[in-house]
């Protein structure tokens, strides 16, 4: 009896052992090659396709992803696709010209013949409206990107499974931005 | 100027109108120089969270450990396991959002196993590993004391009810299911399935998909009676700290000393691990099983067999869950003709340029690294019910009420059910010095 019992205990302390291996090993592999910086999801500008779904796809309420303005970029357009309807009724700032839905795009008069236009984050909505109208006759100077003090940094991020052109990326926490006219 | 951009202004609505816009132009209107004291503002960048307070989620979870393991060994103290277990839905749950967590680093870690491409944050790699090192050394008090989705079930359950053996042995089959699946799309680099599934963390972030939620709340109502369902029948992380708990060095026991099989604590447990004395088999009975024993044994191969193949038959169908090899489908019927029109996915990938045999190429890759996969998955399934059918003809001896290594997760409850427990805590007198009641 004696002997049986420090059998099965003997099998026991291998098993134990091997299953410490396993984990330590596997853990080993994985760590091999593992980055003691975390990875955070941003939006390649350039595969963006302004479709919208970031807009409804973050777990998020309000999506943590953003219009952001390159102003670098920007040609200051007085008639910006980014900022009008097609065929707006006048080039001013009344609500029924603006492509925006909320209404996040500010217009200001700098000098003859040009204007300023920001974003005010705490409007947009990230629907990329203003994206696809200022890529496609501007210089595309306004695009989408992850706002990091928004963003929770899901594990598999919903927008990036909803996104239809691979734009979602994971990037170094040390580079969390992908602005158009410095990564690239 | 004015002028020119008004004209083109005109041209680029019509085209609007008319014509479908094309994608990503090269500069059309060359920036300004302005000749005012015109300031260009800077485009504002928020840093995400620091990554200093990793190292603070990290040292958070080992204390929480090390903390279960005083509560649930030294200090038998279910009030202790209590509050740590709400400490640790407060910072892993409602503070950290749920993100990362053990659980969902499953995803991670096979991904990286399997993937070169892919490097793993050292914070989910220490997630996934701690708490099985624990589990080895303590058993699950990972479970019963530090996981968030647990605590959340945990703190529900207010009305317990036994859920009876055999239907608790088939729905814990789920989760081993569950594990391989999440194992299997995750290797191929197709989806975190359970991170796309958790039921829990929309309640953490206080927002997400009206499914996520009603999935959520379906559980936690149900959590009401049958202690933590999401723990004991789906949680793939559960199955492995099953197995580790299994060759712990330390376990749980109901009593601190010695059973004194009073049958006080057969009860006390919402989670179906105590487990009682069993009687020895009749004669017929024990006949019975242990040729059905043999013929199980036997017949072991085959079933891994039959599983096997029809991991292979799924694969086929388990692999559009990758989204390139839905691309490549729906690219292929496009060429083909039959379906119409077209979907954001294939003009983004007509637009890019990118050759379509590439695409045709790699999602065959994809499709190939699926239907190995599934052999594994469906074998590993199969295994699991094998296994399963030889331990229930087996009949293990026992002689006290003692808590089940694998299913038990320290959440302390029957502590205070035992009566030696109380003669150990001083509230009762001994009968006659420690020996029997």
């Amino acid at each position: 009896m004696k002997d049986n019992m420090s059998r099965r205990r003997f099998l026991r302390e291998c098993c134990w052992g091997g299953a410490l291996g396993a984990v330590g090993l596997a853990a080993g592999f994985a760590a091999s090659k593992a980055a003691g910086k975390d990875f955070v999801w941003q939006i390649d500008p350039f595969k963006c396709i302004s479709c919208g779904n970031c807009a409804t796809y973050c777990v998020l309420e309000e999506s943590a992803v953003k219009c952001v303005h390159k102003h670098a970029m920007c040609g200051y357009c007085k008639l910006c696709t980014g900022y009008y309807e097609p065929e707006p009724v006048a080039l001013d700032t009344a609500a029924e010209n603006q492509l925006c839905p909320t209404g996040a795009i500010g217009r200001k008069y700098v000098e003859h013949p040009y204007y300023k236009y920001s974003i005010d984050e705490k409007l947009c909505n990230g629907c990329a409206k203003c994206v696809k109208g200022c890529s496609a006759f501007g210089n595309g100077s306004l695009f989408l990107q992850v706002r990091h003090d928004r963003c929770l940094n899901c594990n598999e991020c919903s927008i990036a499974v909803a996104c239809p052109s691979v734009a979602f990326v994971r990037v170094g926490v040390d580079k969390p931005y992908l602005i158009k006219g410095q990564a690239h | 100027m004015i002028r020119r951009l008004t004209g083109f202004a005109s041209i680029a609505f019509a085209v609007v109108v008319f014509a479908c816009p094309a994608l990503l132009g090269a500069v059309n209107v060359p920036p300004p120089e302005f000749e005012g004291d015109y300031v260009l503002p800077k485009t504002e960048v928020p840093g995400p969270r620091e990554n200093l307070l990793e190292y603070v989620d990290v040292s958070v979870l080992v204390l929480a450990l090390s903390l279960s393991v005083y509560f649930v060994y030294h200090k038998r103290c279910r009030k202790g396991v209590f509050l740590l277990m709400m400490v640790s839905l407060v910072y892993f749950g409602f503070y950290r959002k749920g993100c990362i967590c053990s659980i969902g680093a499953i995803g991670n870690v096979s991904l990286s196993l399997f993937e070169n491409g892919y490097v793993i944050p050292f914070l989910a790699l220490l997630f996934f590993v701690l708490p099985l090192v624990f589990t080895l050394f303590f058993g699950r008090t990972f479970c019963g004391c530090v996981c968030p989705l647990g605590a959340l079930q945990d703190l529900v359950l207010l009305r317990p009810m036994k859920v009876a053996r055999p239907v608790e042995s088939v729905l814990r089959l789920l989760a081993y299911v569950y594990l391989g699946a999440a194992v299997w799309f995750a290797a191929t680099g197709s989806a975190f399935i359970i991170c796309r599934y958790d039921p829990f963390i929309g309640f953490f972030r206080r927002s997400g998909s009206i499914n996520m939620i009603v999935f959520g709340a379906c559980f936690l109502l149900v959590g009401v009676f049958v202690g933590r369902p999401y723990c004991r029948f789906l949680c793939p992380y559960g199955v492995i700290l099953r197995q580790l708990s299994r060759l712990s060095k330390r376990k749980v026991t109901i009593t601190p000393d010695e059973c004194v099989k009073c049958r006080l604590c057969e009860g006390s447990c919402p989670f179906g691990a105590i487990e009682t004395p069993t009687a020895e088999w009749p004669g017929e009975t024990y006949r019975v099983n242990k040729k059905l024993l043999g013929v199980l044994i036997l017949l072991l191969p085959v079933i891994a067999a039959v599983g096997v193949w029809a991991g292979g038959f799924v694969s086929g169908s388990a692999s559009r869950v990758d989204a390139r090899v839905r691309l490549a489908d729906r690219i292929f019927m496009e060429d083909a003709g039959t379906v119409e029109g077209t979907i954001d996915a294939s003009l983004a990938f007509r637009a890019s340029g990118a050759k379509v045999e590439d695409l045709y190429s790699d999602a065959d890759a994809i499709k190939a690294k699926f239907k190995t996969g599934g052999f594994f998955f469906g074998g590993f399934v199969a295994l699991v019910i094998g296994l399963k059918l030889i331990l229930l003809s087996i009949r293990f001896k026992r002689e006290d009420y003692i808590a089940s290594r694998a299913g038990c997760l320290a959440c302390g409850r029957c502590y205070s059910y035992c009566p030696r427990e109380h003669v150990r805590l001083g509230n009762v007198a001994s009968a006659n010095g420690g020996g029997d009641l």
